[in-house]
């Protein structure tokens, strides 16, 4: 059961979760854009591909959770709950304003469909872990999804996480990460080297995949893969995306944690997707 | 690292204080014990309240979680020596409906997984009870191992409850009453053979109350945990002075019984002296100190806690005489000040 429309292809899907976010740049002048632009392809699978939810009750309990470990996302993740309609689009306008319930960092209090705070970074991993835990005591058959970065790779407590989904063999945990070699102080992988990843997490025990994160085909393949897979133990996929992915002009610009978008360009981005021709 | 017996045997003859052990006892010779009483009530509790879960960093031994465990084996998560994913993974099962109880030592909680507790457990007020061993200065292993700060730490944490019970009566008391609460709890654990005091005192355990054990006209003492058990005992030094002091427990160190500490403060002519087995940083005494200014109530004041230093290491009846936390010591400086 995924949310509405289900006419619309997940090309278009991901296209609208690009707009959605540049739209809430724009109102703020600022956000994760590049980040979220990269990430739309993953959470347009797995928000009309893979995941399990009713968008008229985000707290249906046989839903499948997904914990956004990395809160500065949550522009993206915004734009995925806006085109799931578990946000209404009319609430994109007060995005970062006070007393939004869009706050820049994704927080569970704040947001129907979000799962957990995010913000301090190597969180998540350790929370799916417990919700995995439970909904197998439960006897659930949700899966718990999670969404983090490469830069939160050098946080120890993922990879207490991942022994520990491996131990305790959490074939209803599926983590996603992005590699879009990008972290705060410079390239992920200069900040502090975590290749080859798939063989290190694969030595941990989990069943992994590596694909092209703006490749929509190989990101559904992994999902069905992740979901259908014997063995009991986590799965992860490895997404490496591109920032600013679907903006040509984003997409040359000098990667940057926080990339400088200026104010005449988010009509422009919006046009780059076919958004904004009245502007 | 794991705790140590102690004492060389090579020299029987010749008996040995048992210095800087990792654990120690604190019961006195002779006093009265009850075995692992936290565990005890947890498995009484969980019996009624299937929600109930035991999780813990490998420390299960050594805070009276491995009694819950050998009793319900399949309610019990050992996370390994990972504090960080002990406290993100409490909030996950928190999260589907659970109450897990989280054992580990107070340093551990309170320094190392300081912002796990901070964000996915009190931020997003979830149902989990954290107990920690080796509170204060109970362990003569180091600071490594002496939680000097988790008061401080842990009551300045907003959602948080915290909870600093004194002997095994009130442990278990307390673990009921905090299943019963709705949210997150930080409970100060004393384990393995615990001191029976408070019976003799008809007490009763009650979140968020605070207790006069005994009354007294010259001084008053305001303490929680085991130096409620000092405070006691000092009280009765006293009295052999002709000394008569009150003493006023106070369990719950947030949300603190501002009614009942305030109107112990306000009888007239007696000094207030709060004993913390803390810092003398954050903790009870500068709580108690601020709620007194803010009631505009000024008595006498002192303060008998942990002094702002690294303590040493060493055997605890040493210690605990070095820093004035022993009855003894704490009988001579309210005579001091008297």
């Amino acid at each position: 059961m995924t949310g509405q429309g289900h006419n619309i292809s997940l090309s278009e899907r991901a296209r609208r979760i690009r707009c959605h976010a540049l739209r809430m740049g724009e109102v703020q002048g600022q956000g994760y854009i590049a980040q979220a632009l990269d990430i739309a392809d993953v959470l347009a699978a797995a928000y009309f591909h893979a995941m399990r939810y009713k968008p008229e009750d985000p707290e249906w309990d046989g839903r499948d959770r997904f914990l956004l470990s990395n809160g500065h996302y949550a522009i993206a993740l915004y734009a995925a709950l806006i085109e799931a309609g578990i946000v209404p689009e009319s609430e994109l306008d007060t995005y970062g304003f006070d007393d939004s319930r869009l706050p820049m960092s994704g927080m569970a209090s704040y947001t129907p469909g979000m799962e957990m705070s995010g913000g301090s970074l190597g969180l998540g991993l350790s929370i799916a872990v417990g919700k995995c835990l439970g909904l197998k005591r439960r006897g659930s058959d949700s899966r718990v999804y999670t969404l983090f970065s490469d830069g939160e790779l050098d946080e120890g407590s993922k990879w207490e996480a991942m022994m520990s989904a491996a131990h305790f063999r959490l074939d209803n945990l599926i983590a996603i990460v992005d590699v879009n070699n990008q972290q705060a102080d410079g390239p992920s992988k200069q900040m502090m080297g975590f290749e080859p990843l798939a063989d290190k997490v694969r030595a941990f025990g989990w069943f992994v995949q590596r694909v092209d994160g703006n490749d929509l085909e190989a990101v559904v393949g992994a999902f069905d893969a992740a979901k259908t897979h014997q063995e009991p133990q986590p799965r992860m996929i490895i997404a490496d995306t591109l920032m600013g992915k679907g903006v040509p002009f984003l997409e040359a610009r000098e990667p940057n944690h926080f990339m400088r978008v200026d104010a005449n360009e988010w009509k422009l981005a919006l046009k780059a997707l076919g958004e904004g021709r009245s502007a | 690292m794991k705790p140590e017996t102690t004492n060389a045997t090579t020299a029987p003859s010749k008996p040995r204080l048992t210095t800087s052990a990792m654990i120690a006892s604190i019961a006195a010779e002779g006093q009265a014990t009850k075995p692992a009483p936290f565990g005890h009530a947890l498995i009484e509790v969980a019996r009624r309240r299937p929600e109930i879960v035991g999780m813990t960093a490998d420390l299960g031994k050594y805070t009276d979680l491995h009694v819950f465990a050998n009793e319900f084996p399949d309610r019990h998560y050992q996370m390994g020596m990972a504090e960080q994913l002990l406290f993100g993974s409490a909030s996950g099962l928190a999260s589907e409906g659970f109450i897990p109880f989280v054992t580990t030592y107070a340093v551990f909680a309170s320094r190392r997984a300081y912002d796990f507790i901070h964000q996915t457990i009190a931020g997003e007020n979830r149902n989990v009870k954290i107990a920690c061993a080796l509170p204060g200065l109970t362990s003569g292993y180091g600071p490594s191992h002496q939680a000097t700060e988790d008061l401080a730490l842990l009551r300045a944490m907003p959602n948080m409850t915290v909870i600093d019970p004194c002997d095994a009566l009130e442990i278990e008391q307390v673990v009921p009453a905090i299943a019963e609460h709705k949210g997150p709890v930080y409970m100060r654990l004393l384990r393995g053979q615990v001191p029976l005091v408070l019976d003799e005192y008809g007490y009763e355990f009650e979140l968020g109350k605070a207790t006069q054990l005994r009354d007294g006209e010259d001084i008053l003492i305001i303490s929680s945990g085991l130096l409620t058990m000092r405070a006691l005992e000092a009280a009765k030094l006293l009295a052999a002075d002709r000394i008569k002091a009150a003493v006023l427990h106070v369990p719950t160190i947030k949300p603190l019984d501002v009614e009942t500490i305030v109107a112990a403060c306000r009888k007239p002519g007696r000094a207030v002296v709060v004993a913390e087995n803390h810092s003398v940083i954050g903790g009870l005494g500068e709580a108690i100190a601020t709620l007194l200014m803010r009631a505009r109530v000024y008595p006498v004041f002192h303060h008998i806690g942990l002094p702002d230093e690294f303590l040493a290491a060493g055997a605890l009846p040493t210690l605990h005489d070095r820093y004035g936390i022993s009855a003894s010591a704490i009988s001579n400086s309210i005579k001091s000040w008297l």
